[in-house]
């Protein structure tokens, strides 16, 4: 299952040494051939107009979200619906660093005064709101490792509803059911480009790294991987900690897109969004992260396109279907790749040029 | 006592509510280890019939409701689920949100998104004397119909074949069908006993409410999923009493909680539901034949 190509297993001749970079090279190809696909969709979208840059920064966005995801859901094989609740701590986290003071003045009344009177730079924004959501996943994630399969459904479950909770209700410090106004809107679909790429990357860090060999060897089989010396509860927790660090920042730049918060925005609707990717493109495999959102983004884009009416050229009238069908027709294609391809589009491979060839 | 009363009736009519909730999903669950979100809309979809069918009489409506919620449960079942069985657990779960999802824009796309008034036990709307204190008759009827309900249940299921056969599928799948038990047929008959007590809800619930909207379902039904995984998650009784457990505990932090933190009151909730799973991770009343087998 696992992938590597190791210079020693991937030479049948027995030159051993004879191509460690071309070795090292075949090892690095997912992410590079990964990194040149989302490089390549930002050009695209330079070319395009304000509307689709827009959607396509969105779906940027939604990329780092389920790459955060991935790095632990993916790699630990434990369900996780709590992603979402670590990127509202992010854009919560951010938008209380960034905003102007008089906005601060006028909604919050219950900040603290070197808070109130601030104003950071976008920078320590960023930062801060994922360093805060990977402390706050160090802290509740130290008890809730030792849980699997459903009990680790419904605990992480009940962080989301927990965190919907407080800050729905936590008025005088995030606004509460009010909406939070005023946020500073830098993202473009530059930055976000960027961050995606940066969020691939570091997840192809991890997913190389000895920790993460380990966790894998704990989702193939928990109890041989203990018996193997692999202490599952540490190397879980270092992947919940960088996913939720990488969910922050995704919800950072959420926050600064939209420009106002609201906390339905970091409820169900889009947690059984960024997990239908996820499994939609194959959950095993970075590749699979990212293919899904792709392939989502793509699909909710078409539909979308064919709702507000889509004109062919050489056709005089315009096919356009009714309000509505869209979002029902996007459920039925990701419930129809389920059924088809449990393993999803990718069937949990990461991408490479011999796999390309076959 | 006479403060109590209230109290208790409106625990236990929350708590019956989950509890049949709870239980719809622990039947599926038990015999083919599939937790199903979208029961949500095993409990909307005859919700909606009773909003469209709102000028008919009462008896029809519910009816109406019933045979829906039977119908679609075995449609879902047929279409959706039984190409994925035997999958694992995680994959399953995550297939049934889509179903839900994708029930749950059919339903806006049918209806738009607005709430819309049902109220299908309209005579229910009184109130009757009891230990001295005046009681709503609808929370006392679902108190009642719960427990009627629950009783039935377990009739069905110690007294009768298909009974006996759901449990022994449920206690070994493979080693019930090596007896005899049909798959299909056992798998069917979970589904329709999950959509008779969904549809059960439904009227019990809009009756509670007075409308419906899309999302429905959904609310009591992330409830009655936790009830269940404290429960026990393949264990019937758990999920029973996990339903009330949660629906009491629920209503009395409602009632005794300090109001400046009564907003809260579900955070407090969950976190309860964390701090059980963390000591007892198969839930309080762990199912036989569910631990895994090295």
């Amino acid at each position: 299952m696992i992938d590597r190509a190791s210079p020693f297993a991937k030479n049948p001749k027995g030159f051993v040494h004879s191509l460690p970079s071309r070795a090292g090279l075949e090892r690095l190809l997912p992410l590079l051939i990964l990194v040149v696909i989302v490089a390549a969709i930002m050009l695209l979208a330079g070319q395009l107009g304000i509307v689709q840059q827009r959607r396509i920064t969105l779906g940027f966005i939604s990329m780092i979200s389920v790459v955060g995801l991935y790095v632990f859901m993916g790699n630990s094989g434990v369900l996780n619906f709590s992603s979402v609740a670590f990127m509202a701590i992010g854009a919560y986290v951010s938008a209380l660093l960034t905003m102007r003071p008089q906005v601060k003045a006028t909604f919050l009344r219950d900040l603290p005064d070197w808070l109130a009177s601030a104003q950071f730079d976008p920078w320590i924004g960023i930062l801060a709101g994922g360093l805060v959501a990977a402390l706050v996943a160090l802290i509740v994630g130290l008890p809730l490792m030792r849980l699997s399969g459903i009990g680790a459904g419904i605990a992480t479950l009940s962080l989301l509803i927990i965190c919907y909770i407080v800050l729905g209700n936590w008025t005088g410090v995030t606004g509460g059911q009010r909406s939070l106004m005023g946020l500073p809107t830098y993202v473009t679909v530059w930055n976000a480009g960027l961050a995606a790429i940066g969020a691939i990357i570091l997840a192809f860090i991890y997913q190389e790294s000895r920790s993460c060999l380990a966790l894998r060897a704990s989702r193939e089989d928990e109890v041989a991987a203990r018996a193997a010396g692999v202490r599952v509860v540490r190397e879980r927790l270092t992947a919940f900690v960088l996913g939720a660090f990488i969910c922050g920042i995704a919800g950072v730049f959420y926050g600064h897109f939209l420009g106002t918060l609201r906390v339905e925005n970091f409820y169900l609707d889009p947690t059984f969004l960024y997990i239908t990717m996820l499994v939609v493109g194959g959950m095993r495999s970075l590749t699979g992260a990212v293919s899904g959102v792709i392939v989502i983004s793509a699909l909710a884009e078409i539909l979308r396109l064919l709702e507000v009416g889509l004109r062919l050229p050489g056709l005089d009238a315009a096919i356009r279907a009714p309000a509505g069908l869209g979002d029902v027709v996007l459920a039925a294609l990701m419930l129809g790749i389920i059924l088809f391809r449990p393993q999803g589009i990718t069937g949990g491979r990461e991408i490479t040029l011999r796999g390309l060839r076959d | 006592m006479s403060n109590l009363v209230p109290v208790l009736i409106d625990a236990f009519s929350v708590g019956g509510l989950y509890a049949l909730t709870a239980l719809g999903i622990g039947l599926i669950f038990s015999v083919m280890r599939l937790a199903n979100f979208a029961h949500a809309e095993f409990v909307t979809v005859p919700a909606y019939a009773l909003f469209v069918l709102s000028a008919q009489p009462t008896v029809m409506a519910i009816s109406a409701a019933v045979l829906v919620a039977v119908v679609l449960s075995l449609a879902t079942e047929r279409a959706a689920f039984r190409p994925l069985r035997g999958i694992d657990p995680a994959t399953m779960l995550i297939a049934s949100f889509t179903v839900s999802m994708f029930l749950q824009r059919l339903l806006v796309f049918a209806f738009d998104s607005r709430l819309k008034p049902v109220d299908p036990l309209a005579f229910l709307s009184g109130s009757v004397p009891l230990f001295g204190v005046s009681v709503n008759l609808l929370k006392l009827t679902t108190v009642i119909t719960c427990l009627v309900l629950l009783v039935a249940l377990t009739l069905f299921l110690k007294y009768t074949r298909f009974g006996l056969e759901m449990r022994a599928a449920a206690e070994d799948f493979t080693m019930s069908r090596l007896l005899g038990v049909r798959a299909n047929r056992v798998i069917a008959t979970a589904f329709v006993l999950s959509a008779l007590l969904a549809a059960v809800v439904a009227v019990l619930f809009s009756a509670q409410t007075g409308f419906v909207q899309p999302r429905f379902g959904l609310q009591i039904v992330i409830i009655a999923f936790v009830a269940t995984v404290i429960g026990g998650l393949g264990n019937l009784l758990g999920a029973a009493v996990g339903g009330f457990l949660v629906g009491v505990v629920a209503t009395l932090l409602q009632t005794y909680l300090p109001p400046d933190l009564r907003p809260f009151r579900e955070a407090f909730l969950f976190l309860i539901v964390i701090v059980v799973l963390l000591f007892r991770p198969q839930g309080l009343f762990p199912a036989r034949g569910l631990k895994e087998r090295i």
